[in-house]
């Protein structure tokens, strides 16, 4: 769970930085597209690279999820009698914020890689170019606000995850340690929502040319 | 104080229980949480009711024999056992709901009591020091860092109430099993057995039905001891010093 996570971590902020690149104009933005499709020809294939990228992320998903069921499952054992009053808080919260948004965040997946990998799905006119479908699509007020309620998900979903991920690997050893993880899994949940979320208002306030 | 008061009753553990309403009155506020409920057992004797069954030896704070969810609350309220809980943390006319703890490995055996045998096992597997018998040894012959022994100490304060089960919302058992494996990792007392007794405590908790950590942290804020969250990841990082990878 922690190991295929930080997995996702790491390519969540290899993404982010992709993304931003359309900052700087059209072209930066298709180059790049082009050159993770190229990267290390001619010793090895097109999209050789993305391709092991592609299916490291699939089994981590598989293992990931496999994880999150047993728990789960395990869960539902435990307590088959339900309490009649529930305190609201913290854990409460994110025991169902991890699973409903982590399911959340799987549709949202599968609904991205339709939107801009296969181009199945369009928001607004198809367009021919990565960085045109992209500027089209968040020219659209709904499409930018579908991608801020799947970036929240995804913000909740490691402001407690890197917490738990450290917490498995044996990192919190002191009270003082747990405060420093705290803050790492606040920073880096605000710059992953905050770096993602930079590209589509961009857009969608026409900064972007 | 004047309280309504909603309670798990439950005839055994093959029963299936119900929330009763009782209404009671002349509640002081000094009077513990317990004996409010001693004077609720006596109203309903003297009107020929049976009586509300639960938990408690010491009243002190000490043995965590008592525990009860008060309002969603394990212990209620405060930071301390259900008997070192005072009527003064709750107010004239408040509805009180009180359940037992609930988690499968914990199986009600009447009303508010539960079967908390489990934990025992878990210690039974691995809870435990092996040390010759004899005269004792001299108390300065096995030297402890000040640091180790306070975190020792710190560990050892768990009284086994099963507070953090009752609070999980997985119902896991990790906060109280990672106080023990702490408690006796820190010490050199601890070292011999230290891998072979992650393992087949891990091993008896999950045996015994308990859920896994998420790392959560309702455990913590429910022990009446503050044992803190550092002692699960200790247990992790013990497992993986015995061997067995990460989850
Ligand atoms: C505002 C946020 C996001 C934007 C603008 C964005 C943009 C894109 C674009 C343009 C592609 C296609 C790349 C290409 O075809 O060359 C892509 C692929 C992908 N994105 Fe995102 N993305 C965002 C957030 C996310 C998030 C949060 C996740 C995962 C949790 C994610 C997971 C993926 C995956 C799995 C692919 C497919 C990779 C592949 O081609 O195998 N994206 N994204
Ligand atoms: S860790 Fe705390 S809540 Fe859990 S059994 Fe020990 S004293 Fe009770
Ligand atoms: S009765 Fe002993 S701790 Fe409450």
């Amino acid at each position: 769970m922690a190991l295929t996570g930080l997995f996702f971590l790491f390519y969540l902020l290899v993404h982010m930085y992709g993304n931003l690149m359309i900052l700087m104009g059209p072209e930066a933005f298709d180059e790049y597209a082009h050159h993770i499709r190229t990267i290390g020809e001619p010793m090895v294939p097109e999209k050789g690279v993305l391709w092991v990228m592609r299916i490291g992320l699939l089994a981590s998903l598989v293992l990931h999820v496999w994880a999150a069921v047993t728990l789960w499952r395990r869960a539902g054992q435990a307590r088959t009698n339900r309490y009649v009053m529930k305190r609201k808080g913290y854990g409460n919260f994110y025991a169902k914020a991890m699973r409903w948004g982590g399911l959340a965040i799987l549709l949202f997946v599968v609904f991205h890689i339709l939107h801009l990998t296969t181009h199945t799905i369009s928001i607004g006119e198809p367009q021919p170019t990565p960085s045109q479908r992209v500027v089209e699509s968040f020219s659209q007020w709904w499409g930018v606000l579908i991608y801020v309620v799947a970036m929240v998900a995804v913000g909740l979903h490691l402001l407690h995850g890197i917490w738990g991920a450290a917490m498995t690997l044996g990192l919190n050893t002191s009270l003082k340690r747990a405060e420093q993880i705290r803050f790492v899994s606040i920073l880096v949940a605000t710059i992953i929502v905050v770096g993602f979320l930079i590209p589509p208002f961009a857009i969608l306030l026409g900064l972007v040319p | 104080m004047r309280l309504a008061l909603r309670i798990w009753r439950q005839d055994g553990p093959q029963h299936t229980g119900q929330m009763v309403r009782y209404d009671i009155d002349g509640v002081s506020e000094d009077s513990s949480f317990l004996e409010m409920l001693d004077l609720l057992n006596e109203q309903l004797i003297h009107k020929g009711e049976e009586p509300v069954a639960f938990d408690s030896d010491c009243r002190e704070g000490i043995c965590g024999t008592c525990g009860v969810v008060i309002n969603g609350e394990a212990h209620g309220p405060e930071r301390t056992t259900t008997c070192q809980l005072h009527m003064r943390s709750f107010k004239d006319g408040d509805e009180i709901v009180i359940e037992p703890w609930r988690a499968d490995p914990f199986p009600v055996i009447k009303d508010l009591v539960v079967d908390r045998s489990s934990f025992d096992r878990i210690i039974q597997a691995g809870g435990f020091i092996s040390a010759n018998t004899g005269s004792a040894p001299d108390a300065h012959a096995t030297p402890v860092r000040k640091e180790d022994a306070d975190r020792a100490f710190m560990a050892a304060e768990c009284i086994g109430c099963g507070a953090c089960v009752a609070a999980c919302p997985n119902a896991s058992g990790m906060l109280f099993m990672g106080a023990k494996i702490t408690h006796l990792g820190e010490l050199p007392q601890g070292q011999p057995e230290r891998e072979a007794r992650v393992v087949s405590m891990t091993e008896q908790h999950d045996h015994e039905g308990f859920g896994g950590c998420t790392n959560l942290g309702e455990c913590t804020r429910a022990c009446p001891k503050g044992i803190p969250m550092n002692v699960i990841s200790q247990m992790n990082a013990d497992l993986r010093r015995a061997g067995f990878g990460a989850r």
